[in-house]
Formats: structure tokens, sequence, C-alpha cells
């Protein structure tokens, strides 16, 4: 039977069966579109209606101001070329270890009345807040674009210390919230931010649906037009059963987040302890961080190498944010917090969920153990 | 869009639904809306030249649901009172009985169009 | 019976069980992220998401790497009309559609037009066909792209979309054409057709909801702009992760629509001639759009001095359109029907009726005999209707204003 250990969530999650059990019927019986009039339209509307208020009450956002898209890359080009296109033009600044579906659009602006700025990481791989709030003191953004967890390293960034700078700067401030949702208390309202991006298939929902949760006031431009959806910001027939899913995800990750943390922290404590002992060179690893992104590496050992051999040996894991895992440059993630390009192509990331077992991660520590002498072995060889 | 149930009951069952001869004398006849609109209402009161009491009424109309039961409503609310009763009745009414939502008070200040324009035909005809 | 009975397939199929079947273990067992190069279960996925690109190019005759994955035939829309505009922007900026297309061209040409390109609406013919003597003459020598629907949403109708082809690729137009109503109803090969970039989606025809696709054709090249960035998934011109259990969704729906269209189609094609014979009979019904080039899956009736919303409201068994589904929300008179010169009143009292997979001879004799109740008992309370059978032509009536 094919079944590696899993232990790549941040790049996608197994779904959730009481999940599935949500969408099921909307691939069977419930097939109406949600536009038409009649009984089997008003069916999937209302569904679309509970996960609207599920996704609002898992972040503490008004259900109004979630719009659904086809998933977080979605979302966050919605907000960067949407709150874009609602503007003349300006300064856009992006954190330097942004996922590039915040970068691309937001390179794509530049030449088009709209300048690029930098956000600057700290070494730990979090957001550098004062560097930050000095920038956009001096510069004044229009938008600016800051995640809250970083994908590879699991850095959580102190996002809110950019409101009270970005409310003296008058312009927006955006979050992808994707890696912290279900991982870490959310809340919309608190963070002070003006937008947020979700996504479904990163918290054990299905892969299909996000949302970008933005306030009102907010002026955004549609990018997808056609029919009017989701406030006239999201036009296209709504896909039901990944957006019932999504609901249903997001209400069972807020009742089972302590549970989850807890025990994605107890594997990702094991393994750290394991890893360190085997001489492994974490990247970043500093709190306050996501309780279940383990990242690091072996000295003069190809993080590429290492994942294909584990992958060999069963275990499912990464060396890089999964879209961009094709890539053979090193990680921009790891280049923006100083790390040298030799050093940044070591690391592997390992990201627990819910259901990793701590024998999971010893049988993953011993197994990594065993490749590491082999492989130094070969090493040794060539040289 | 949801109905309320007196609209699904009045719209199911119509009450009145019918035509009296516009020459007879007893008759008064209201017609209002238009196609164009999405709405026509015919409003017929039979009245007893003696007493000046609506005997009898009739209606037929073109429209929505609500239009349909306003008027149906309205043929039942006419017949016993006299023109000027008749003549006091108030969209906000029929509204209100109907449980119209606010996209559809329209039908309701129609129907109550239609009432006024079968008493003036009446009164016409009898040279008030 | 089951009840409402659904003549609704324009506005959203059912998933065909079959289909549902192939996607399950994609949301169960098999789930992992087609971008993750580095182990099995993301290989494995992408394995799924390649055969499924290859049973969507076999349906319309394409290459497998001319399929671009969307989230649905209105982003593919979007994306082809939006991306050859900006991309060949430089050669001209202007564009030509019809008014007819469904409202995710529509509102994108609108959107165009703000940003600086000038946009031609086509009128149609009063059968709902384009003119192809008044396309020629409307284009220009700054015209870049024109997109025409193949099948309407609403009427039914079969654009000529061959002919069509000929003439922008004669002058080197890009030619798109949103297909999201055509897909397993009608022979599509992109071999012969002279079409550039090509809208599908999924659930109209049996797979799930959320997945489309752009079929952009290699030979010759055509470039767009890409409308979402990030991770450079798709070739670069659509970014985001990839919902293998969707793809394979579609990817099946497009392989059993291969295999089963013919043999649909002419039993579709039976049930649609039933209804059409049952409902003509009644008196004042007219049928909208142009009977010969047509889908047999559609049947699109005015039924005049009835109201478009009684109508609805006594017709409740059966689920159908009064227009297209994207703007059931408002009343408006459909913007498609009035292209076809209907005036208000019979636009407002058309119904689509839809036929499908799973549409029986018994839900037909049903429709049949609830239309002639319901149509006889609003005809005998409509007061239009009354003065009709009086012989009054209401076209001389002096209507009290409101």
């Amino acid at each position: 039977m094919f079944a590696p250990v899993y232990l790549d969530h941040n790049a996608t999650t197994p779904l959730d069966e009481r999940v599935f059990a949500v969408m099921e019927p909307f691939l069977r019986d419930r097939f109406g579109n949600a536009s038409s009039r009649h009984e089997y339209g008003r069916h999937a509307r209302a569904a679309i209606d509970t996960a609207r208020a599920q996704v609002a009450d898992a972040v503490g956002a008004h259900p109004s101001e979630v719009v659904f898209t086809s998933g977080g890359s979605e979302a966050n080009n919605l907000f960067v070329k949407g709150a874009a296109g609602s503007q003349r033009g300006g300064v856009i600044a992006i954190g330097a270890s942004e996922h590039p579906c915040v970068r691309e659009p937001a390179r794509q602006l530049v030449g088009q009345g709209w300048r690029m700025l930098e956000l600057p990481v700290m070494a730990t791989g979090h957001l550098n807040t004062t560097a930050s709030a000095a920038l956009i003191a001096q510069h004044r953004p229009r938008l600016v674009s800051a995640m809250l967890a970083n994908n590879e390293t699991g850095a959580l960034s102190n996002v809110m210390a950019l409101v009270e700078p970005m409310r003296q700067a008058g312009g927006w401030l955006h979050t992808d919230a994707v890696q912290a949702l279900g991982k870490i208390t959310l809340d919309f309202r608190a963070l002070g931010v003006q937008a947020m991006t979700l996504s479904s298939h990163k918290i054990g929902g299905p892969i299909g649906a996000g949302a970008l949760v933005v306030a009102k006031r907010v002026d955004i431009a549609a990018q997808i037009a056609g029919g009017g959806h989701e406030r006239g910001l999201r036009s296209g027939t709504e896909n039901v059963a990944a957006i019932a899913g999504f609901g249903r995800a997001c209400e069972l990750a807020s009742q089972e987040l302590e549970a989850r943390a807890t025990r994605m922290q107890a594997a990702r404590d094991r393994l750290e302890e394991r890893l360190l002992g085997l001489g492994a060179r974490p990247f970043g690893g500093v709190e306050p961080r996501l309780p279940n992104t383990s990242y690091f590496g072996f000295d003069n050992i190809d993080g590429e190498t290492l994942v294909a051999k584990m992958d060999r040996a069963g275990f499912a894991i990464a060396s890089g944010a999964a879209c961009s895992s094709a890539n053979p440059e090193p990680s921009r993630t790891l280049l923006a917090m100083g790390v040298e390009p030799d050093v940044a192509r070591t690391a592997v990331r390992v990201s627990m969920g819910p259901h990793t077992s701590l024998e999971d991660v010893d049988r993953f520590a011993e197994t990594i153990g065993a490749m590491l002498i082999e492989l130094k072995r070969m090493a040794a060889v060539a040289v | 869009m949801a109905y309320s149930e007196k609209v699904l009951d009045h719209y199911e069952n119509p009450r009145n639904v019918g035509s009296f001869a516009k020459e007879d004398g007893e008759v008064g006849t209201g017609m209002v809306g238009a196609p164009a609109c999405g709405d026509v209402m015919k409003l017929q009161i039979k009245v007893d030249p003696s007493t000046g009491v609506i005997q009898d009424a009739k209606f037929k109309t073109y429209g929505c649901g609500s239009a349909i039961a306003s008027s149906s409503l309205v043929t039942e609310w006419v017949k016993g009172k006299t023109l000027d009763e008749a003549m006091n009745i108030k969209n906000t009414a029929i509204a209100e009985e109907l449980a119209l939502p606010p996209v559809k008070i329209h039908c309701s200040i129609l129907a109550e169009d239609a009432i006024k324009a079968a008493v003036e035909d009446y009164k016409k005809k009898h040279g008030a | 019976m089951k009840f409402p009975i659904y003549l609704d397939y324009s506005a959203t199929t059912p998933v065909d069980p079959r289909v549902a079947q192939a996607m399950i273990p994609w949301l169960t067992e098999n789930f992992g992220n087609p971008a993750s190069r580095s182990h099995a279960y993301g290989w494995t996925a992408e394995e799924a998401v390649e055969t499924s690109r290859e049973h969507v190019a076999a349906l319309v005759g394409a290459d497998p790497k001319e399929i671009v994955w969307t989230s649905g035939a209105t982003e593919s829309n979007n994306l082809a009309i939006k991306g050859a505009a900006h991309f060949y922007a430089s050669k001209g900026k202007h564009l030509i559609t019809l008014k007819t297309e469904h409202k995710a061209v529509l509102d994108t040409m609108r959107e165009l037009e703000r940003t600086g390109f000038e946009v031609t609406y086509m009128d149609v013919q009063e059968n709902g066909l384009i003119d192809l003597e008044a396309f020629k003459a409307a284009l220009r020598p700054d015209t870049t792209v024109v997109s025409v629907m193949f099948v309407n949403n609403e009427i039914g109708v079969i654009q000529p979309i061959a002919e069509l082809g000929e003439i922008c690729r004669a002058r080197g137009i890009i030619f798109h054409v949103d297909a999201a109503q055509a897909t397993g109803k009608v022979d599509i090969d992109l071999g012969a057709l002279k079409v550039d970039l090509m809208s599908f989606s999924a659930h109209k025809t049996y797979g799930p909801k959320g997945i489309g696709a752009l079929y952009v054709r290699r030979k010759p090249r055509v470039r767009l702009e890409a409308q979402m960035h990030g991770g450079g998934h798709e070739r670069g011109m659509r970014s985001g992760t990839l919902a293998t259990h969707q793809i394979v969704g579609m990817g099946e729906a497009f392989r059993l629509a291969k295999l089963e269209m013919g043999a649909e189609r002419e039993r579709i094609r039976a049930l649609r001639d039933r209804l059409l014979a049952g409902l003509t009979t009644m008196e004042e019904t007219f049928v909208n759009g142009d009977m010969e080039a047509r889908v047999p899956h559609n049947l699109n009736i005015s039924f005049a001095y009835v109201e478009g919303e009684s109508l609805i409201m006594a017709i409740k068994d059966v689920a159908v359109s009064s227009g297209s589904a994207c703007t059931s929300a408002s009343l408006e008179p459909s913007y498609v029907l009035r292209a076809l010169g209907r005036n208000d009143e019979l636009a407002h009292s058309s119904i689509r009726f839809s036929i499908g997979r799973f549409t029986t001879e018994e839900e037909v004799n049903y429709t049949i005999e609830l239309l002639h109740n319901k149509i006889g008992k609003l005809r005998e309370l409509s007061p239009l209707w009354e003065m009709v059978k009086e012989g009054v032509d209401l076209n001389t009536v002096q209507w009290a204003a409101h």
C-alpha cells in the first residue's frame, strides 16, 4: 500500500473525513448552481452562506467581509492587483520573504504607476518591524502585504506592529495568513489589518477554495469579471462543495486549535531535539513561530538529494515551498534571511499535521540519521 | 423569493376571479398598470344603486404572485363596503395583511389604485 | 419521479456518479499537492493531472500542452480576453463581441473599455445568430481580439465558429470562443477550427464546479499576459495550487462526454422534440432562437400574456430558469432575448428548459401537462389574455400611468 509518512503539511494537508462528509452531498444530489432561484439553487446558496459564517467566525470577521476565491493564490492576487487597481498608483511594500503569489502580482504593478519596496526580514526569518515601520513612514506606501506565518520557516511576524505606521501613512495593510490559519489564534479585528488571505487546503479542507477577508472600506477592483458573484469582487459559479468543505474545516480548526497545536508542537519539539543531536543547522527556529514547522539543513548535504532519498525511504517532506520546488534556485526566504546560497541549498522542511505521531517522528529521525552516514560516506568518496 | 403563507394562499386559490359586463350600469371597472411594467390589474365592483354598497367584486391580474394576491384580497375586502369606505382602503393595510416584502409594496399600491379607479368609473357612470 | 424535476442543465449539471467515483479517491486518499516535486504524493497527483489534461484535449481535438487549468469558464474567459487584449495591445485596441455573450465575456469587455480599449458589441439576427457580412464590416485594421460564444447559454443557438475562424485567421486576429455550453453537445475539433483560445467549464458537462480550462493554441502560437501570478504553475499562464480531485473530475467528465455524446444527443433530441411538440400546441407560444443551428439540449419558449415571475411560481415542480442563472437575482428582462428583438413582456414570460443526461420521458410528459394546466390558469387570470380574446389590439390601449 502506498502510504509514506506525510510530513509536508505546509504544502497541503489530507482532507479531514468530517470535511469530506459535508462536501459529498454537493458532489451528488445537491448539485444546484447557487445563482438559480429554484430549490436546487437555494440549497447551494444556503451552504455557501453557512460556510461564509464559519470562515468569518474562525477569524473574528463579519461574514460580509469574506470573499470566496479559488484559493490562497487568487486571494493574494485579488488583494494586490485589486486594491492597486482602484488607485492611481504609489508605493506597494511587501515582505522580503512573501510567497510568490504576493511578490509576482506586486512586480506586475511596477511600471504601471507603482513602485515596489521590500520590507526586510531578520536572520530569524521574522519581519524586521522596526526597519519596516521606518520605511513605511519614509515612503508612505498605499499598500503593504506582510505574511503572518512564513511557509518555509514558520516564523510568525508581528504584523500588528505595522498597523499604526500604516494608519499614519493612510494605506491598506494586508496579511497572508494562509499558514497561520488553524495553527494559531487568528482575529481579524484584533490584528488590525484591512485584508487577510486564507486557504482551505492547509487546514484539512479541500484544494480549490480560499478567501480574501477584506474590510468594506477597502476598494477592490475585481480581477475576474462576469456575473457579479461575491459582492462583485469575484465572478464565476461558486464551487459549492469546496466552499462548504472550507467552512467546515475552519469550524473544526477553531474548535480543535489548541489540541492540534499541542500535538504538532510535541512532535516538532521531539524532532528538533533528535535533529540537533544529529548536527542539524536550524533555519529560523526562533519563537514566535508556528507549532508545526521545522526548517533545517546538514552542512554539505544537498537538501534536494536528502528529500529524494527520504522519499524513497517512505517519508514525504519538502526542500522549500511546494510551488517553487521545481526551481533549483536556493530559497528566496533564506537568502532574505542572510543565509549563504550554498548553505541555503541544504535546506529541508518538515511540517507536522494534527495526526503526526511521535513514532513517526522517531522513525523519521532514525532514518535520516542512517541516511546522513551514507551520504557523508559518498561525499567522502567523491572527494 | 420567499412568499408569505397568505400570498401563497391567494395565489393558489385566488378569490373572485372573473369579469362583469363593463357596460352594466351597476358595474364600475378599474384597470391599472401596464404590461411593460409587469403588472396589469383589472378590478370590477358591482354596486347596489339604492344603498351604494358594493355587492360583489371580480378581478383579473397579469403580474407576479404578490400582485395576484393583492387584487384577490381587495375583492374580498370591498364587498359589503360603501363606495366611500372602499375608497379608504390603504395600500399599507394590504401590504401588512399579506406581509409583502419591500420590493413588492408597489403591488399593494396598484391594488389601492385599482379600487379607486373602479369606484370612480362607477361614479362617472352615475354622473357623480 | 423526483421533484422538483430538474430541467436546468444549462445552469449546472449534476456530477455524473462515475465522475464522483473517480474524484473521491483524490480527496480521501491521494491528497498530494501536484506541485510537490519531492515526494510520491506530489508525483501521483501530478500524473493524474496530466492524464486529465489528455482527456480534456481529446474531447476537443487539441494537444494536451494547449490546455491550461483554471477555476472555471469565467476565469478562462477573463484570462483569454484580458490576456490577449493586453499582450497584443501594441497592435491595436479594438475588440469585437456579441450582445448575447455571457456576462463573463461582456463584463470583461466593459472592464477593458475602462482601460482604453474600444469594443464593438454586435447585434445578432432575430434568430440569435451572428450575421457574417455584418461581422466582416465591423472588423477594423486595429481589431486584435474577437470573442464569440460557441453555444448560447439562454437560447442554445450555435454560432458559425468555423466561418468566423477563417475570417479572423485571414486577418491575423485572435479568435476566442467561450465553449462552456458546447462541450459534450457539439463536436469540437480544434485541429480543424481556426480558433486561438477556447474556454471550457466542467460543471456544465457533468463534472464538478470550481474547475475549467483554457485552450491556448501553440501553432500558430498565441500569447497571453497571465492574470493570476505566483508560483508559475501552468507554464506561467495561471498560478495557484491545482485542485487534483476537481481536475480528475473534469478529465473523467470530458472522457465520458467523448464516448457518449453521440448517442446522448439523439436521446435528448427526441425528448426535446416531445417537449416542443407538447408545449407549442398552446396558443401564443414562441420559441426563442433558431431551431436549426441549435443544440437539442435547450428549448427557450415565451408564453405570451403570462407574467414571468408568476409563471415561475406556478411551475415550481420543475426547476427551470427564466433567463441566465447568473442574472436570476435581478428581475431585469433577459438581455439575450431583448437582443433578439423580443419585447419586455415576452422576455419576462420566457422559460429556458434545458434537458440533460438524466432527464426521462416521464419527466418531460409531466412537464408538458403541468405547463398546460398552469399557463391555462394564469391566462384565465390575465386581463391581457381576456382583451386579446375579445379582439383588442394591446398596442392601441392607453395604459394608466403608474
